[in-house]
This record gives C-alpha cells, structure tokens and sequence, in this order.
C-alpha cells in the first residue's frame, strides 16, 4: 500500500474559546481527487490552510508529502499548488508575464505556454489579469498554482460566486488535473461541483466529519431508502422502502389486477444533496 | 535561480507593474515634477534667507527631490504592499518556494530605482528650466543622503503597512501622516518663513531631518556637504521601522 499523499489523524483547530475542527482524520491517496464537502463555517478552510502550512494546529497529527506542513520547507513548497479561496492577481500584468513570474520561483517549471493551453486562455496570453472576466481570472490563478508542475494542488473553493458557465469551464480545468496524474484537494460547499468532479467526498460540518465515501455511495445512498410516490384518488401516495425491488412488485400486481392506474408514479433515491442537507442540518442543528 | 537572479527576476516584474499603474505613476512621478514646476515658476526669482540667502528654485531643487524619494519608498511601499497583501497576492506567494526576502527586496530595488530616476528628472528641470546648477562635485554625499535616506523610508514604509487595516485606508493614513510633514519640515514653504516651534515639532519626526541632510549634499552654499547627524537620526529610524516590519509585518490579508 503506497504511503497517501495526505493524512490527517485528530486534527484540532481552535481559535480562542471556540473550536474550528474537533478532531478530524482523514487520508488522500496520490492521483485522486478528493473533495472536502461542507457548509460555510464547518472548517474547511481552516483545514485546508493548515494542510498548506498557512496555520498552526492545535492538536492532532498531519503528514503532506511525507512531511508536517508546520516545518516544511522550500522543498516540499516545489510540490505542491495552492489555489486560494479569495486571491486576486496583478491587474497590470499578463496573464503569460504573471505565469512567467511564478515560474521563476520555482526549479523546475512547466512551460508557460503548457499551463497557458491548460487553462484554456491561449486568446487571453498577451491580456492583463484587469481585463479577464471572473471566470478567466480564476482560471489563471489556477494556472499560477500550476506553473511549478506540483504533485499535489489545493483547491479552496475554486468556483464560489461564479456563473454556471464560468464553473463549467473551472470544471473542465480541475477535470483535466486528474488526467495529468495530479493529486487534488477540493474544498467546496457546492453539492453538484464534488459529484462531478471528485473521486472521493468527505462531508465536514461544524468541525466534525459527518460522512465518507464515493459521491455514488455516500451516507448510504446506494443502499438507503428508496420513496416511491404515486396518485390514487387525487391523493398523494408516499412508501418509504429498503427493498424497492419487492415493494414496486406488490404494488404494480395489485394495481394490474385492480386496473388503477397509478397515476404520476416516481421511484427515487436520495440525491446527494439530499444526503448532504440531512447530515448537515442534523450536526447544524445540535450545535 | 540563486537568491541574487531571483530578486532580479522579481525586479522586472515590479518595474512593469509599476510603470502600468496609472495612480503610482501620478502620485511617485507625475507629482513631485508638477509641483516643481508650479513652486519653481510661482517663486522664480524671490530668495530665501537660508544660508545667507539663496534662490527660491535653488531651495525647492532638494526640497522636491526629498518628497520624490520619500514618494517613491514609503509612500509606494506601504500602499502597494497593502494592496498586494489584501488581494491574497503576498499570501499566494509565500505558498511558493521563493524565499520571503526575494519579495521584499524586489520591491525595495524597484523603490530605490525610482528614486534614482526622480532625482536625475529634478536636477535636470532645475537645472534646465530654472539655472539651478547640479553640484557634480557633491555627488558622493548626494547619494550617500539618498541611499540611507531611501533605505530608512522602506523600512518604514513596510512597517507602516501593519497599521494599515484595508486598501481603502492606505492613501488616506499615508497622505494623513505626510503631508503635514512636508508643510512643517519646510518641503512645501521655505523653512525661513515656518515659526521656530514648528521646526522644533519637525525635528522630532524623520522627514526634517532627512531634507535637513539631502539639502546639505545639494546645496553648495556653505557647509559640510554631509551632515552626519540628520543621516543618522534618518537611519536610527530606519532601523526602528525594520524592528517594528520584522515583528508586524503580515503575509495574509486583515479581512478574511
């Protein structure tokens, strides 16, 4: 079993009297992407800003690349990326001079012109950062992250506030990231954004993990209760089921054999962000 | 790259930058010259009982000179570095391999080169427009004033940026804390014309004491060409601004 890239075994964070992260553990293994699912103000930043060195800890054991991100040095920043959930570029430089800059600080970069096709802003090279839209500036950002061809990239809330086409494109960005074998940590409070993109999901909500799994089998979703609805008589017909498969038999033979119609029937399984809503407005709740 | 190429690397990039925005151009570049002119062509030919009595113009040469340099270092410094620290700029940054210092000394390079840059402009409008000759056998001292003075406003200009909680508040407390320095330091009105309390006031704060010592270096009308004092208090200063930057100075932005 390789050593994972990421791992985190009672994490602690507080700032004062209260407490950001109570006691987290988790593990992120090399090429995958991994989702850090949860509301504004569970503690993902928090988290993600003490994997990137940024903050000190509070309690618990965290390794990045083999190394505690409170001691580790130029080395260890040569590989990794970071995105931040709120960081604006130089308005007076172009996107490939901004690029050219950050490939100086680091050993061995990519090419510029490799991150600048990346990123999809091969138009925008001789633009300044000023006059991209929302959308392109972020994806320069990530570019900037990219520029020093780091093993692992964070990503703090990558498309928080965009419109859908300009998250469709950051998608498209992050989606290619997995193709070049990079390990990513996405922190996101957008359900679809984690489904879409992530091979694994973790759901963090006031401080605590709340559930872990594939985006498919998350909270029990594959195996949790199914809803069939139908109409019978003007009246909405709800059943609640484990096993889906004998419920729908049963009540289809007996509506054959009664020639009802069963009028708008529905079979459903949770969506994630159904899941989501649940396992965070109980955590929400008890606080 | 080695520290050195690196700084040099990060030299380039704050020259562009620089040169692109249209506000440090205007306040570091575009104002001390109009304001030289204005003083120049307002008081051309009036003298000024400094030193005996010596011309207006020959009086606001260093004059303007000192606010140019006090310009392009603390006034630059501590606006820019706000403004990159609360855009996430010197945070993203430090996330990368570059040591810290590289950043800083970037920054002050592209502030001392500025500074060069205005006083070659203003010695060469005095001496162009108004006859005001450059002391070329001053030189020496001129940019020992310059280098200790320009060194000593960066400091304090980095410092100054941990009491500057957003972008909004930048111009406002560095043009708060300036301006009435150059009025009472006899930048903007002839020291011959400021009540003596007022010079008293001044003498306690850097910005006398270092147009104090730039017009000794550029004004040959008797005296040392160097005064060793005023470069002195200018740089204990400095050196009060580099304690205070080094246990003040922050990476990531006040808000958020």
């Amino acid at each position: 079993m390789p050593e994972p890239v990421i791992s985190i075994k009672g994490l602690r964070k507080s700032y004062g009297d209260t407490e950001a992260v109570r006691g987290i553990d988790l593990e992120v293994n090399r090429g995958e992407v991994f989702a850090f699912l949860g509301p504004n103000g569970a503690g993902k930043t928090t988290t993600v800003e003490i994997l990137e060195g940024y903050r000190r800890r509070s309690g618990g054991e965290v390794t990045v690349l083999g190394e505690d991100p409170e001691r580790a040095g130029r080395e260890w920043r040569e590989r990794i990326g970071i995105v931040l959930q709120s960081g604006r570029l130089d308005p007076y430089l172009t996107v490939r001079e901004s690029l050219d800059l950050y490939a100086g600080y680091f050993r061995a970069p990519r090419s510029t012109e490799d991150v600048i096709a990346l990123i999809g802003l091969e138009d925008k090279a001789d633009e300044r950062a000023s006059r991209l839209s929302g959308g392109q500036q972020r994806r320069l950002d990530v570019g900037m992250a990219l520029i020093g061809d780091p093993e692992l990239l964070f990503l703090d809330e990558p498309t928080t506030g965009f419109d859908p086409s300009a998250r469709r494109q950051a998608w498209d960005v992050i989606a290619g990231l997995r193709d070049l074998g990079k390990t990513v940590f996405l922190t996101t409070h957008y359900m679809d954004e984690a489904q879409r993109l992530a091979d694994r999901v973790t759901i963090i909500s006031a401080g605590r993990i709340v559930a872990a799994g594939t985006p498919e089998d998350l909270g029990e979703r594959d195996v949790g209760e199914t809803t069939i609805r139908y109409r019978s008589e003007g009246r909405e017909v709800v059943i609640q089921t484990r096993t889906p498969v004998e419920a729908l038999h049963e009540l289809t033979e007996k509506a054959l054999a009664a020639g009802e119609p069963l009028e708008g029937l529905e079979v459903t399984r949770p969506s994630l962000e159904d899941v989501y809503l649940e396992l965070t407005a109980t955590t929400e709740g008890a606080q | 790259m080695n520290g050195l190429a690196l700084v040099g690397h990060q030299f380039r990039y704050d020259q562009k930058a620089f040169w692109r925005n249209p506000a440090s151009v205007f306040f570091t570049v575009m104002f001390p010259v109009i304001l030289f002119l204005i003083l120049g062509v307002v008081f051309n030919g009036e003298e000024v009982d400094v030193r005996g009595g010596i011309e207006a113009t020959t009086y606001y040469v260093p004059a303007i000179m000192s606010l140019a340099i006090i310009s392009a270092t603390m006034q630059t410094l501590a606006m820019t570095l706000v403004i990159a620290r609360e855009d996430g700029r010197l945070k993203r940054g430090r996330g990368t391999p570059m040591p810290p210092w590289v950043f800083i000394a970037g920054r002050i390079g592209n502030a001392i080169v500025v500074a060069l840059m205005m006083l070659a402009l203003l010695a060469a409008i005095g001496a162009l427009l108004f006859g005001v000759d450059i002391p070329w056998d001053r030189l020496p001292a001129i940019l020992l004033a310059l280098v200790i003075g320009a060194a000593s406003f960066c400091c304090l200009g980095i410092a100054l940026t941990a009491a500057i909680p957003s972008q909004d508040a930048a111009a406002a407390i560095v043009n708060a804390m300036l301006l009435p320095l150059y009025f009472l330091s006899g930048v903007f009105i002839p020291e011959d014309q400021l009540p003596d309390g007022v010079i008293a006031f001044a003498d306690l704060f850097p910005v006398r004491h270092f147009f104090h010592a730039f017009f000794d270096a550029y004004v040959p009308a008797g005296g040392p060409a160097v005064s060793w004092d005023d470069l002195a208090i200018v740089a204990l200063w400095g050196i009060a601004g580099l304690l205070l930057a080094i246990k003040y100075f922050r990476w990531t932005p006040r808000s958020g």
